[in-house]
């Protein structure tokens, strides 16, 4: 047990995070990617459907870094314009699934009783299927495109929001200074706004951060199957699968998008491992007591 | 005279660039009992952990000097060195009996383990001394025991448990960390029995450690009293509670809850009757993996509380004390009974006068790590109940409702902005207080509300409360399971056991001469004011 | 009937009644596909193919041209005996198709795990026992990788590297097992390292998690404060505890992996499920998206029924109630 002093002994949140190097470098990583994909389409050199078969296959070089396809199409350039697309899919979507799946488990998770069981029963039924094959039956039904995949990847991804949502909220529900209020009389809506939402917001955050990550290779995969953003818009993993004819004779067209993918993911996922170290409050104990050495 | 069993000189602790542990040494004599004690923070646990080797906080420095029966030095020894001590020649037992226990291990492998480890016994060998130590600890049935799991277990037997494996070895010395802290009192002086006869049989030495001196006071011989890491105090048992010398020890006794000390001020005996219980029942279900099971919490309770007074409901754990409280304040459903607070109906309450009731029943819970939000302000807090029931308009006047209440539980009116994390335990559980005694409530339910403060804490707290009945006249509904507590702030007692109420009376009466045997059996496990030595 | 009574089988009856009830619900998911299409099933599936005569043949023979609800209920009888419909495209029973390609994604599923299993579990394991130590930081710098690394992608890279390159195995395609396991066995080690890779990074943080949340507890303390030999605390009473939960998770992994392997499946010509449900939604081939999902979805139901029921043995704290 520890005893407190008067003074506060609790380090600031983004303080602790900024401790950890690997997270500094991720979270300036990830900035990058965020300037990308805003800017991509004034920062790429070339246009991404400028065809120019005599420069077909060039190895990288002063003019195109990372070289060119097998239509002599810059393939930097369409790897820029192909990260803001695949940021814009991955974001939108989380943030579907955010909405919809944090008010679900919110409810289901405070109101509890036939509201709660009716609510799980969906998110256990959605859990039932692998996520890219529940993903695929969506597209299935509503064709192939960028506006399905945002749907599909969305929709696939609520329940998990949907379950950690409840989770939180069960075990916030059940804290003394919650039920202190409830015994007082102060109406649900206060409750939530000020006990339950905050409180809750960590593991959250978390899972944004690592869904966002998901995302981007669930799109990855869509787009690779040619059943997410559809060519002429440029996608990463349809680059990839364009590669495959082209890996041994021009191993730039497969690596670039591969590495783009690679390296947003990880960035996101180093990013939410921090955010977690740093909001889980059992991991965040041992870390302000390692950093008083 | 013989080498002490530990002698431990000049020990210091240092974790990173703060020193938990200073200059502590102590001897540990043949079949005597050292009784380390100290409040949260006192550094207790950490000395006897480093005292033995067993301290393995990441980044903990020990320095010094502890030596086993003047031959084996313990500090900086060598891991081998240190295993073959470990449950060889040291036994340990711990505080919680829960997860001190593996769960997927029979009884009798984990106390076979360290015979086979350190008496090179074969498992049938060991076999037959682990019945032989299951026997020695009282734990009934001992034959069907040895295949049993922990899960199978109440606490007490599993800390009967935890005692034959820390004993298995017979080793001269044995550390025991708060063992009976979280037991009920009655197993508790069941486990202190335990222990003192083994010592006696065993000739083993002991050193218990514990912040409650009326369980040092039972089990003791020497005394050393830690706060903050240091040594404050250290004396024979009957010096240390005769003749403290030291002002922070002093200060521990005088702050010890016991029974027959003190009573509360005495109420007008006609006072109108305020909150009226009448065959109070709840059941409810559990889920466990395997199914549903019912469980029935309370059992056709009535009681009264008068106006101005404290009715004093003690239980041990599973009494369903808490229950009722949960069924006062709208948080649990009652299966049946009816309770009326001056009149209203308070089970079957609706709409808009629910929170009208809210505001007459306060609720003080126990944990003041818990009971504040962690991310609200003290003054947002405070300022909830204001809100809700519409007790002062607008921002400025709640400030200065929010900076009357701090007043009145003491605290400087600064504290308005601060944290729940820059208060300290004492200081939350007033806010707590005040905070409940915003919605200026007419019974106040206090649900152990002083059990996880520091004695010294507890006692100011309590000193605060009874103050507070005094000026504002309110009714409390005081739930505990120390009976000197009880005593202290209650007019009238009910004792409850699993669910069903056994005694009923004036606190005067029930103290000065029980009726049931239940009662009698708390009130004879409660440690007394003098130690067992003076006996 | 005592036995009726005892823990664990009321335990497997409560989850069996779940797993039901989740099944439930499954099928009337996969029955909404077909019926969520916005536009005519039939005719999108007929494509260029559409003659008036065809379009009403395919529409009496899977039944469209019935109420929806005597369509659930036909569908639900239906399945139960087995029969899922006829492929759109080329007119095949659904379920015998199903039945041709699953062993090749159970050979797939069950090598990727295996691959998963062998590393994640010594990996997680020790990289918690050495936590905070430079080996710890290795492992989980090396799973982070793994976690974020496109499968599709790695599979494409190791088809680069081993088959095109160095020659030394197939770029793609299968040989079953029991006609040629020579050559089973060449052709499924790049995919099944692909599925296998990705999934071991993820259960190595799972390990290591469960592993270092054991070792926080009460007992392990006692385990040591018992002075018994480092290796009997770390296997006896930290990895066996943690294993349990590992139990739980390498079922949900299965998950991932079922998932995983459609788009491994495509990568290295595998002709098992996962390429099939790929083909068909290409081709908008209803019958066959719906039979494979609910295949897929069954099997996975199974797979964490099983799970939980040996969960329920191995606990005594179930086992005992």
């Amino acid at each position: 047990m520890t005893t407190f002093t008067g003074e506060s002994t609790r380090v600031a949140s983004w303080r602790l995070l900024l401790r950890n190097p690997v997270t500094v470098v991720s979270a300036v990583l990830l900035g990058v990617v965020v300037f990308v994909a805003v800017a991509a389409n004034w920062i790429a050199p070339f246009g991404v459907n400028d065809v120019d078969v005599p420069n077909a296959l060039q190895p990288p070089s002063g003019q195109h870094w990372f070289g060119t396809d097998e239509l002599g199409r810059d393939v930097l350039s369409r790897v820029l314009v192909a990260i803001q697309a695949s940021i814009r899919v991955a974001v939108v979507s989380v943030a579907f699934a955010v909405v919809v799946g944090v008010t679900v488990g919110i409810v289901a998770g405070y109101r509890g009783g036939w509201v709660d069981t009716v609510f799980m029963r969906v998110v256990d039924v959605m859990f039932a299927f692998p996520v890219l094959l529940l993903a695929l039956a969506i597209v299935a039904v509503l064709g192939p495109g960028t506006t399905t995949t945002i749907l599909a990847i969305g929709t696939v991804y609520t329940p998990i929001f949907a379950r950690v949502a409840r989770a939180s909220t069960l075990s916030v529900r059940v804290e003394p200074y919650v039920q202190m209020s409830r015994a007082m009389g102060t109406g649900d809506l206060y409750i939530l706004g000020r006990h339950i939402v905050p409180n809750i917001a960590g593991p959250l955050i978390v899972q944004t951060s690592l869904s966002l990550a998901f995302a981007i290779l669930s799109e990855a995969a869509l787009s690779f199957l040619g059943l997410g953003i559809q060519p002429p818009q440029p996608s990463l993993g349809r680059m990839i699968f364009d590669s495959q004819g082209f890996v041994t004779m021009a191993w730039w067209m497969a690596v670039f998008p591969g590495a783009a993918i690679f390296v947003i993911v990880l960035a996101f996922n180093l990013v939410g491992d921090g955010l977690r170290d740093v909001l889980d409050p059992k991991q965040r104990t041992m870390i302000e007591a390692r950093g008083k050495r | 005279m013989s080498d002490p069993v530990l002698s431990v000189r000049d020990l210091r602790v240092r974790i990173g660039d703060r020193e938990i542990v200073r200059d502590v040494g102590f001897d540990v004599q043949r079949e005597k009992t050292l009784g380390i004690v100290g409040e949260s923070g006192s550094g207790k646990t950490m000395t006897a952990l480093a005292a033995t080797g067993l301290l393995d906080t990441p980044g903990a420095v020990v320095s010094g000097r502890s030596t086993l029966a003047g031959e084996t030095e313990l500090v900086g020894a060598s891991p081998r060195l240190l295993r073959r001590v470990h449950g060889g020649r040291i036994g340990f037992v711990f505080q919680d009996p829960g997860t001190s226990l593996n769960p997927l291990l029979t009884l009798e492998r984990q106390i076979t383990e360290s015979l086979e480890t350190h008496r090179k016994m074969t498992r049938r060998q060991a076999n037959a001394r682990a019945l032989e130590l299951l026997d020695a600890v009282g734990l009934p049935d001992p034959q069907r025991r040895l295949d049993a799991y922990p899960h199978q277990l109440s606490g007490g037997q599993r800390q009967r448990v935890m005692i034959a494996i820390a004993l298995a070895c017979d080793p001269e010395l044995l550390i025991a960390d708060e063992p009976t802290t979280s037991l009920d009192v009655t197993t508790q002086s069941q486990i202190i029995e335990l222990v003192r006869d083994l010592q006696r049989d065993f000739g083993t030495a002991v050193v218990w450690i514990s912040h409650d001196l009326g369980v040092i006071g039972q089990v003791a011989d020497d005394v050393t009293v830690l706060r903050d890491g240091e040594i404050v105090e250290q004396a024979p048992i009957l010096e240390i509670f005769d003749e403290p010398k030291n002002a922070y020890t002093r200060e521990l006794l005088r702050a010890r809850p016991l029974v027959g000390r003190s009573e509360p001020a005495p109420a007008s005996p006609d006072a109108p009757v305020l909150l009226r219980v009448d065959g109070l029942d709840v059941q409810f279900a559990v889920n466990t993996p395997v199914g549903k099971s019912t469980v029935h919490a309370v059992k056709q309770l009535s009681f009264e509380v008068r106006r101005g007074t404290t009715l004093g409901l003690v239980g041990e754990s599973g009494s369903g004390k808490s229950t009722v409280a949960g069924t006062l304040t709208g948080l649990i459903q009652p299966t049946a009974g009816t309770a009326r607070l001056d009149g209203v109906d308070v089970f079957g309450v609706r709409g808009a006068a629910t929170k009208e009731l809210r505001r007459r029943i306060g609720l003080v819970f126990q944990d003041p790590f818990s009971s504040l939000d962690p991310r609200v302000r003290v003054q947002t807090a405070i300022d909830e109940p204001l809100r809700v029931h519409g007790l002062a308009k607008g921002k400025r006047a709640r400030q200065t409702r929010v900076a009357e209440s701090l007043e009145l539980v003491g605290l400087p009116a600064s504290f308005a902005s601060r944290y729940p994390h820059e208060l300290s335990g004492g200081q939350r559980q007033r806010v707590s207080i005040a905070r409940a005694l915003a919605a200026e409530p007419e019974l106040l339910i206090l649900d152990e509300a002083t059990a996880s403060l520091d004695v010294s804490v507890q006692a100011h707290v309590l000193d605060l409360l009874a103050a507070l009945q005094r000026e504002l006249g309110l009714t409390y509904l005081f739930i505990g399971h120390d009976l000197a507590v009880i005593q202290q702030m209650s007019h009238q007692v009910l004792v409850m056991r699993d669910g069903e109420a056994v005694e009923y009376r004036t606190a005067a009466e029930l103290f000065a001469d029980p009726e049931h045997d239940y009662t009698r059996a708390l009130l004879a496990a409660v440690p007394p004011a003098r130690p067992r030595a003076a006996v | 009937m005592a036995v009726l009574t005892h823990p664990i089988i009321r335990f497997i009856a409560r989850r069996l009644l779940y797993s039901l009830v989740v099944l439930l619900g499954v099928l009337i998911v996969v029955f909404a596909l077909v019926h969520l299409v916005p536009g005519d099933p039939v005719r999108i599936a007929l494509g260029t193919r559409y003659t008036p005569e065809a379009y009403n043949a395919l529409r009496s023979a899977s039944g469209l041209d019935r109420p929806i609800v005597e369509q659930f209920f036909g569908y639900i009888g239906s399945a139960l005996t087995g029969d899922l419909g006829v492929s759109f495209r080329n007119g095949d029973p659904v379920t015998v198709t199903l039945l041709q390609r699953l062993p090749a994604t159970v050979s797939l599923g069950v090598a990727g795990i295996l691959i998963a299993l062998v590393i994640a579990l010594p990996a997680g394991i020790w990289s918690a026992l050495r936590e905070g130590r430079v080996s710890d930081a290795i492992v989980r710098i090396t799973s982070q990788f793994g976690v974020s690394i496109p499968d599709f992608w790695l599979g494409i890279l190791l088809i680069a590297l081993f088959a095109t390159t160095l020659g030394w195995l197939p770029t793609s395609g299968y040989r079953p097992l029991f006609d040629d396991p020579a050559g089973w066995l060449r052709h499924i080690v790049l995919p099944s390292l692909t599925v296998g890779l990705v999934a071991a990074a993820i259960m190595t943080r799972y390990v290591r998690s469960a592993v270092l949340e054991v070792a926080s507890m009460g007992y392990v303390r006692t385990a040591r404060s018992k002075g018994l030999p480092p290796r009997v605390v770390t296997f006896r009473h930290t990895v066996r505890n943690a294993l349990i939960p590992v139990l739980t998770i390498t079922g949900i992994q299965l998950a991932t992996i079922l998932g995983g392997v459609i788009v491994v499946e495509v990568v290295f010509a595998w002709p098992g499920l996962g390429r099939l449900v790929y083909n068909a939604v290409a081709a908008r081939d209803y019958p066959v998206i719906q039979g494979a999902v609910l295949l897929i979805a069954t099997l996975f139901l199974i797979i964490n029924l099983v799970v939980d029921v040996l969960y329920a043995v191995v606990d005594p704290r179930i086992r005992l109630a």
